[in-house]
């Protein structure tokens, strides 16, 4: 009686079980059409196209690309390492505090911290106000500062946002570096300045290429700040060679040299995650901070808030003042302005729920194909996740000619049966500025479910299928529940990058379809100015749920 | 008594970075319905591979695994876990952590109709002597009571044969032993078939009506506990038994405050 049923019903299950394979497959080729579309784009364009990118576009943006990596990057390793240093090594008042509150940066969009300091370290703004007054000027002429806009601007502004990623990670090594390596150094005749430069970095190198390597991402992927400062670089570039112009081949060209620098970043950082894999794994005594007093003790805490106060308080502050201002004067927002609220959370809601579901699909893909074919899936898993990587611009233009032939087949479909005029299916919806968005922050999914599954034991597993449960009620019944929380902070920090991404909304959205970081970047260009505070403090005030979530659960798992 | 769990010359092997590493090598057995049967040897001699193979976890090389005349395993075939009728007891006990003791006894009789689910799990409860702790968290039990759960929850669907693996080896050596005749009054009360497997030998003495003693893949001696112990087939088997011995009543000699050396062994 039982072999019968059996084997229909296991015919069944088999045919369910393979469409999780199936899903992993169909999304990572999503994931990879946009990279190879750029290729296929970029190699069609027409040859004066890159003869005349190669003399009048390219030697400008990218080298003005190269000096902002290289000063961020510089000014990001100094920051971070330092910051994290000193939290580390030394005691002083309000260290705690401190020790998360030089996380909050990450709160601030690069685009945003621009645009706050632009009005605020304006001429006439009310920083050089303060300080032609202390100095008894009285005219702008008399006095003021260098023009923040330039090369100089913008590294300084990116560095002081972008430095988190760079403390976090320094801070996490140096808190599992054990103590004894360190006395080690001092007894064999080192300073504490040379112990630092000697021990304690040369051993957090790995944590060090994680760290800059996220930053440079981000920089690269950064289009309102190079643009509010005026700084031509290689994201600003695509965007006008595509809107401006029209040109998607020329954009295409520029998004490949591009690609070729994220590459080389994705490179760094492996080679330092690798290398991390080895350092960390023992644990000793940590090191214990030595207390500083009297001028050392202020000395530090000035440098240790210096980067806080630049990075977020004083941009948050001057926000909030003149939101409080505006609703004051106004008495409200304008409907322009809810309704671009409305566009994000609708947005961002959408994007969260398809990403986290293809997570979903990937992972439990991976995990229950284990006695299977595991490589292939695996592969696919970490080709999926390759987004995160892939600046909003790049991106966009990569998905454009996949969208394009998408309509085409669509509306081909169409023709064969009514006579409706062809219209732009995907392109005038927001689906894909939603592919853009899942594949984008896919990894973010992917990384989170996959330590949430890796801490769920498979004897669990094992356990409910013989209690009679196929492979998808174990999920539904099983892991889904225990993933909760791994869903929900993947689903958090979805949404608030989601909320926050601006280049390739910018590049893909619908017509008329605004979303606050797009609204705020039109207020900027047009230098108006008028809510973009509103949005703007908006948007910082939703960044700091991850930020919260994070310094809870890195920072401790430090100690 | 008919043959339940027949085990016909089955073979397991990984593979592993150097080759094909056999794990169990052309193993028979057969167990008889409502017998309790158990597998004692030192870790790594093959006996959990065993009990994962009937459970459906592990492919076979060769040889059949049957389950009241029906082909669970072959080299070419393998019937899904869940449509096996077996049910485990696992090291670690894999209890949801997520649900409460009664829905965790329940988890396995979905498909039954409400009121009969209740008087099922409700008896099972009864059973185990757990009613009182029915709406707790797994975290929220010691160790034996979590033992209790994870029997009560393979014993729900009542499936043809139970597989208990090292059931007690999370528990203190005190209530070991306990326990141990505890299981066994629960099964035979409810009487189920069942395979155990286990490294210690006092606990295979309390509860097994079936013992075989493995050794690197295979089982040396497949007897009764008076059988093993009175006429062991070969000089391992005597030697595992009498050194397990020895060194039980050393250690509970130790505990108890007396000389190991006083004592005498038969």
């Amino acid at each position: 009686m039982a072999s019968t049923t059996d084997s229909v019903s296991s015919r069944r299950f088999r045919i369910v079980n393979a469409l999780w394979p199936a899903g992993t497959w169909l999304i990572a080729l999503c994931v990879a059409a946009p990279v190879l579309a750029l290729i296929w784009v970029a190699a069609g364009g027409n040859l004066d196209h890159w003869q005349h990118l190669a003399q009048h576009v390219l030697p400008v943006a990218a080298v003005n690309t190269l000096w902002l990596l290289l000063g961020v990057g510089v000014l990001v390793v100094c920051l971070g390492s330092g910051a994290a240093w000193l939290v580390t090594a030394y005691d002083f008042p309000s260290r705690k505090v401190l020790n998360w509150a030089l996380l909050l940066p990450l709160a601030v969009p690069t685009y945003i911290v621009a645009f706050a300091y632009l009005d605020l370290l304006h001429p006439l703004g009310p920083f050089q106000s303060l300080v032609r007054e202390m100095l008894g000027y009285t005219s702008p002429r008399q006095f003021r500062l260098p023009d923040l806009r330039g090369l100089g601007g913008a590294i300084f502004l990116l560095g002081f946002v972008l430095y988190p990623y760079v403390y976090l990670s320094m801070r996490v090594m140096f808190s599992t570096q054990a103590a004894s390596l360190l006395e080690a150094g001092r007894i064999l005749g080192l300073s504490s300045r040379g112990v630092f430069f000697k021990v304690a970095l040369p051993m957090a190198r790995p944590a060090l290429a994680v760290g800059v390597s996220l930053a440079l991402l981000e920089t690269l992927n950064d289009i309102g700040a190079s643009e509010f400062l005026g700084v031509q670089t290689l994201t600003v570039s695509v965007y006008t060679t595509w809107v401006t112009r029209s040109d998607l081949a020329g954009a295409a060209q520029i998004a490949l040299s591009m690609l070729a620098l994220v590459v080389l970043l994705i490179l760094l950082e492996r080679h330092g995650r690798r290398r991390q894999r080895y350092s960390s794994t023992q644990r000793m005594r940590p090191i214990q901070p030595q207390r500083l007093k009297g001028a050392p003790a202020l000395l530090a805490f000035v440098l240790g808030w210096l980067p806080v106060v630049i990075g977020f308080v004083a941009p948050s502050a001057y926000l909030l003042a003149e939101t409080i201002k505006r609703l004051h004067e106004v008495g409200g927002v304008s409907d322009q302005l809810l309704s671009s609220t409305y566009n994000t959370i609708y947005v961002s809601l959408v994007a969260t729920v398809i990403t986290v579901l293809c997570g979903v699909v990937i992972t439990w893909a991976v995990r229950s194909a284990r006695s299977r074919r595991p490589r292939m899936l695996q592969f696919l898993s970490r080709l999926s996740t390759i987004g995160y990587a892939l600046p909003g611009t790049v991106l966009a233009i990569g998905l454009l000619l996949p969208v394009r032939l998408l309509d085409d087949a669509m509306n081909w479909v169409r023709s064969l049966f009514s006579d409706t005029p062809a219209s732009l299916i995907v392109m005038g919806t927001m689906a894909a500025l939603l592919g853009a968005y899942v594949i984008r922050y896919l990894a973010i999914a992917v990384g989170s479910l996959e330590s949430g599954l890796a801490r769920i034991p498979p004897s669990l597993e094992q356990a409910s299928r013989l209690l009679g449960e196929t492979s998808s009620g174990t999920l539904r019944r099983v892991h889904l529940p225990l993933l909760r929380p791994a869903i929900g902070a993947a689903a958090l920090l979805i949404f608030v990058d989601t909320m926050k991404e601006l280049p390739a909304t910018l590049l893909l959205r619908p017509v008329n379809f605004e979303t606050l970081a797009t609204w705020l970047y039109a207020e900027a260009a047009r230098g108006t100015y008028e809510e973009g505070a509103v949005a703007a403090l908006a948007i910082v005030l939703v960044g700091l749920l991850p930020v919260i979530l994070l310094a809870r659960h890195q920072l401790k798992s430090g100690h | 008594m008919s043959a339940l769990l027949e085990l016909d010359a089955i073979s397991l092997a990984y593979d592993t970075p150097q080759g094909l590493l056999t794990i169990v090598n052309s193993l028979d057995l057969t167990l008889e319905r409502g017998r309790i049967g158990c597998l004692l040897g030192a870790s790594g001699c093959g006996k959990t591979s065993v009990l994962r193979a009937i459970a459906g976890f592990e492919p076979l090389r060769a040889g059949r695994i049957l389950l009241d005349n029906q082909v669970l395993s072959t080299e070419h075939k393998r019937v899904d876990p869940e449509h096996r009728q077996v049910g485990m007891m696992f090291q670690d006990y894999a209890l949801f952590p997520h649900l409460s003791v009664e829905k965790n006894v329940a988890f396995g009789l979905r498909r039954w109709e409400k009121a009969a689910r209740a008087e099922r799990v409700a008896s099972l409860l009864a059973l185990v002597g757990l009613e009182a702790v029915a709406h707790r968290y797994p975290h929220e039990l010691s160790g034996g009571q979590q033992q209790r759960v994870a029997l009560a929850r393979a014993m729900a669907p009542n499936p043809e044969l139970l597989l208990l693996d090292e059931p007690f080896s999370n528990l203190d050596i005190d209530t070991r032993e306990r326990l141990a005749f505890e299981v066994r009054d629960i099964l035979k009360a409810s009487g189920h078939t069942a395979l155990l497997v286990t490294h210690n030998q006092a606990e295979a003495f309390a509860i097994a009506d079936r013992i075989g003693v493995m050794r690197s893949g295979a089982i040396e001696q497949w007897d009764t506990p008076f059988q093993l112990h009175k006429h062991p087939v070969n000089d391992f088997v005597a030697d595992f038994i009498r050194r397990e011995a020895l060194m039980t009543q050393r250690a509970q000699a130790y505990l108890r405050g007396g000389e190991a050396g006083e004592m005498v062994i038969s």
